[in-house]
């Protein structure tokens, strides 16, 4: 949604929307099905009276009653309601994304809670009763996609790496949390002035608890669109993901003490017990990446590459269904989804086209639809309290734990954690806040009044958060000049190194004979390469190193870019070349290479034209927030393309290429480095040379695989590719 | 952070020592008091805690078999490494004279437990209080060792074919199909340290190798100083007796 609203041109969207908001308007000017529930309902029972008290009379002569039209509202009202909440969410963003100072100051959040509260307004004033979000409802349809999504989105070697960090943020973090919140309030509400004296500890803490995991939505959108450094937004990110089975089991711990009324040792014990286990089983399910679930295993070798389309479906509906027993901890439920988006993230890169645009809708849907809070606000000055608790607690917090888990175990971080991580502020995304408010009305406290009043603190917070915060964190950042994430396009030697590096590191640990993190990575890499990636991927690609396939990838957009950028004369022309190295004898060997001739040139380029729409499909990157962030279409300056006519310029004047009567495209780039042939010379008419000869194949060779003409060649060809 | 390593069986640990401590006490004994010895200097130049000497003491003891040296045997007898692609070069380092810290070349055919311990300095994590020019000379050790690592002939350039040898060794868990685009990944990459640090070669010039300083510029963007370390146990324990 967001890149097509980016993507299209004003004029269009706008019309688009015209068109929406006219549809809108006519459904809306007919009785508001919304609205005129009831009256519609009567209608249609009393259509179908009328036609059961014809049909009798007329059964003889025509049916001149036959219902041609009638409003069946009941027989739709669910789909129908669902629909037009789609509709209503899609209308609203597109018209957000049309007006770009808007955005820009406010974010998308802010937005969605006013259409809902105007939506809730509406209701409130026809005096409907406003649908509720429900807790089941909620964590069983609405949720998964959304842990879906973020699961299969993670990062996963900046995850891995600040695993530690991570886990002390949302874990212990959001315990204190919890407990700090519940603590205070219930201080607060002793003091006498305050007049809420009859809220007990155990409420105080319950509501402690629900509203102590943060999850920073908007925060994110932010880091990702001014890209900020990798660390700080892994560790936001991580965070949000992995607080929210502490939160959903701290709560479950206290509404089973609020039921049993009185807190023995035997419930404190499995109370803990449970307790300790939930973080890593949600922790587990994301960080047992490889190791698929047994289901997908099976969709993915029978789907295989040849129905991608079927793809997002599968892995919405494993999302879906529930594989393991514990539907009440809801752990097991985040854990399930992240399984499965995990495990699809590795091997179903085309799933994320399709699944973008549900989770987003998703989203939409939970905003607006649990904001009829109106409904439920109570006026009670005692959520005022309960606001600045949480407000003036929160900000310290983090700045707490960073310093102290910078001091213990980031001695070999480089950025002062404290510092930036301060400047994180503890934002309510509003993923959160539908959890939060999903709990609450299913809060099982006695008291009606303490419901309400806790519900307007919530809401109150959620408020205040989403709009506030919500808008000041873009500010806030440029003006805290946080250190943005460093420009590098990516370098086959720092990849080489990179694996170089775990490798050594795996190897160093092993003399010095502990089992370290290394180990242990090395172990689990290891394991899914052998077990896993066989079963799950299909075709080669499972035995692909993940070199190779960084270096196929580099190759590919290299090529990509040469075409894109057009440019006329960088197909070979060269008279002369540089050998890198040639370590038999010093003086470089004579090479002369044709030119192509004009024909053969435009030949070449339509064929790689023709193969560029598909590869690029492959190699489109996704990020989190923005559909088709495709790195060819960010960079598309003039000035960048005669950097690049430029740099291509350089690169050919040094270096030989292919001739072109072997194969069928220019290489991009060709290196001779051999110290065994010295000189060749070539021209049109000469043969092909003998393949034995050929030391080192065209890079962009595989780019020819699927439109090779010449049959004898395209199995050669066909072999090379799959390095 | 990194989550603490876990020694397996910590039970089972406690007998093997005092097993090895039963048959060994008399060497034991020595050994002790000679690394007491040489505490100072050693804790000077490598930079490790007494602990971690003394730990790092017992594991040289396991691998020697309570010898004075080690010798590349006793390294390849780890079972732990035998699914490392890149093993020769890792205990090749170990025995490289350029990793002591001193101007030698060429490669020793026994380690003492000193050299044994410098070569493992290369590995210490930074400390929090270092400064920048102290993290800058910290990197600069470590890219040295890799770059010592790589550079098998000491002439203090990589040149095609030793690169090429690297990434073979990285590849050469999968078969043919990984020697194959060894050569093209190789080619890369010198391409692209040749384009990065050398733009403007002539047609007639040729690219020697990648000298020190321009390998220090490729992976200028790694951090190393951060990356390459690994955790040196602190504690006096004994990790399960594995040779």
């Amino acid at each position: 949604m967001a890149g097509l609203g980016s993507g299209t041109s004003p004029r269009l969207a706008g019309f688009v929307s015209l068109s929406l908001l006219v549809f809108v308007a006519v459904i809306a000017a007919s009785p508001d099905p919304v609205v005129g529930a009831n009256e519609t309902l009567r209608r249609p029972s009393g259509d179908s009276l009328e036609d059961s008290h014809h049909h009798p009379k007329n059964s003889t002569e025509h049916r001149k009653a036959f219902p041609v039209l009638a409003f069946n509202y009941e027989h739709v009202s669910k789909p129908f309601v669902i629909s037009l909440w789609i509709l209503l969410a899609l209308l609203m963003k597109l018209g957000f994304h049309i007006i770009p100072r808007v955005s820009h100051v406010v974010p998308e959040s802010c937005l969605l809670i006013f259409v809902g509260l105007l939506v809730g307004g509406v209701i409130k004033a026809m005096d409907q009763t406003p649908p509720v979000l429900d807790t089941k409802l909620f964590f069983l349809y609405l949720l998964p996609p959304i842990i879906l999504d973020a699961g299969y989105f993670l990062p996963i070697r900046p995850f891995t790496e600040n695993m530690g960090t991570i886990l002390v943020f949302a874990v212990v973090g959001t315990l204190w949390n919890a407990f700090f919140i519940g603590g205070m309030m219930f201080a607060v509400c002793q003091i006498e002035a305050a007049q809420v004296g009859h809220v007990d500890l155990l409420s105080c803490l319950l509501f402690g608890s629900i509203i102590s995991a943060v999850d920073p939505v908007a925060v994110l959108a932010v880091f990702e669109e001014i890209h900020i450094n990798e660390l700080l937004h892994i560790l936001v990110f991580g965070e949000s993901l992995l607080n929210d089975a502490v939160t959903v089991v701290l709560y479950h711990l206290f509404e089973e003490f609020a039921h049993e009324g009185a807190v023995t040792v035997g419930t404190r014990c499995s109370g803990w017990s449970r307790f300790s286990w939930s973080p890593w089983g949600s922790h587990g399910g994301r960080h047992l990446r490889r190791p698929g679930s047994l289901h997908v295993p099976l969709y993915v070798t029978l789907a295989g590459y040849r129905a991608p389309l079927c793809l997002p479906l599968q892995l919405h509906g494993l999302s879906l269904c529930r594989g393991l027993p514990s539907v009440r901890d809801h752990v097991f439920d985040c854990m399930w989804c992240n399984y499965a988006a995990l495990c699809g993230s590795q091997h179903l890169p085309q799933v994320l086209h399709h699944n973008k645009v549900l989770p987003e809708d998703v989203e939409q849907r939970q905003r607006d639809t649990h904001l009829h809070l109106p409904g439920s606000v109570d006026s009670g000055g005692s959520s005022q309290l309960e606001l600045d608790l949480c407000h003036l607690h929160t900000h310290p917090l983090p700045a707490v734990q960073s310093a102290w888990s910078h001091r213990s175990d980031l001695h070999h971080q480089q950025i002062p954690y404290y510092q930036t991580y301060q400047k994180r502020p503890v934002h309510c995304g509003l993923r959160w806040l539908a959890r939060r408010y999903s709990l609450l009305a299913g809060f099982l406290l006695t008291d009606t009044e303490k419901k309400d009043m806790f519900l307007t603190a919530i809401i109150t917070v959620i408020f205040f958060t989403v709009f506030v915060q919500g808008m000041t964190i873009r500010p806030l950042v440029e003006l805290l000049a946080v250190k943005k994430k460093k420009e590098s396009k990516a370098s086959i030697n720092e990849e080489i190194h990179t694996q170089f590096l775990d490798h050594l590191l795996t190897g160093i640990e092993d003399i010095c004979g502990h089992y370290g993190h290394h180990h242990w990575k090395d172990k689990l890499n290891r394991f899914n390469k052998t077990y896993v990636k066989k079963w799950l991927i299909a075709g080669d690609r499972s035995t692909q190193p993940q070199l190779i396939s960084f270096y196929n990838k580099m190759e590919m957009k290299e090529a990509m870019m040469l075409v894109e950028s057009g440019s006329a004369a960088k197909l070979p022309s060269l008279a002369s070349a540089a050998s890198l190295q040639n370590t038999q004898q010093r003086a470089p060997p004579k090479r002369v290479i044709p030119s192509i001739s004009k024909t053969r040139e435009q030949e070449i380029r339509k064929i790689l034209r023709a193969n560029l729409q598909k590869t690029r499909q492959r190699l489109r990157s996704y990020s989190r927030h923005d559909l088709f962030s495709d790195p060819f279409e960010d960079n598309m300056s003039e000035i960048r393309f005669r950097k690049q006519r430029v740099q291509m310029e350089r690169r050919m004047s040094h270096y030989l290429t292919v001739p072109a009567n072997r194969q069928e495209t220019p290489s991009v780039r060709k290196v001779w480095f051999e110290p065994e042939h010295k000189v060749y010379t070539y021209d049109d008419s000469e043969s092909p040379r003998d393949g034995a000869a050929l030391e080192t194949p065209p890079d962009s060779v595989s780019l020819l695989s699927e439109s090779s003409q010449r049959p004898g060649q395209s199995s050669t060809v066909k072999k090379r590719r799959r390095c | 952070m990194i989550l603490p390593p876990p020694c397996p069986a910590p039970f089972g640990c406690g007998s093997g020592r005092r097993g090895l401590e039963a048959q060994t006490g008399s060497t034991m004994g020595g050994a002790q008091t000679r690394v007491r010895q040489l505490d100072p200097d050693l804790l000077e130049r490598t930079g490790f805690s007494p602990e971690q000497i003394n730990n790092l003491h017992k594991r040289f003891q396991q691998l020697s078999e309570n010898k004075e040296t080690i010798s590349r045997e006793s390294l390849n007898r780890i079972p732990a490494l035998a699914n490392n692609p890149i093993r020769s070069q890792i205990v090749e380092a170990f025995f490289d004279k350029r990793n002591q810290h001193g101007s030698e070349v060429g490669s020793l055919e026994e380690i003492t437990f000193e050299q044994f311990l410098m070569v493992m300095s290369h590995f210490r994590p930074p400390t929090l209080k270092m400064t920048d020019e102290e993290k800058e000379a910290a990197r600069r050790e470590k890219l040295r060792f890799l770059f010592n690592m790589h550079d098998t002939d000491g002439d203090g350039t990589i040149t095609l074919a030793e690169y090429r040898k690297v990434v073979e060794e990285l590849l050469s868990k999968c078969g043919t199909i990984g020697q194959e685009a060894a050569k093209e990944i190789t080619d890369a990459a010198m391409l692209e340290v040749a384009s990065t640090n050398a733009p403007h070669m002539g047609p007639e010039d040729f690219y020697e190798g990648i000298t020190f300083q321009h390998f220090e510029q490729i992976l200028k963007g790694l951090e190393m100083e951060s990356r390459m370390h690994i955790r040196f146990l602190d504690t006096a324990t004994m990790h399960c007796g594995k040779s």
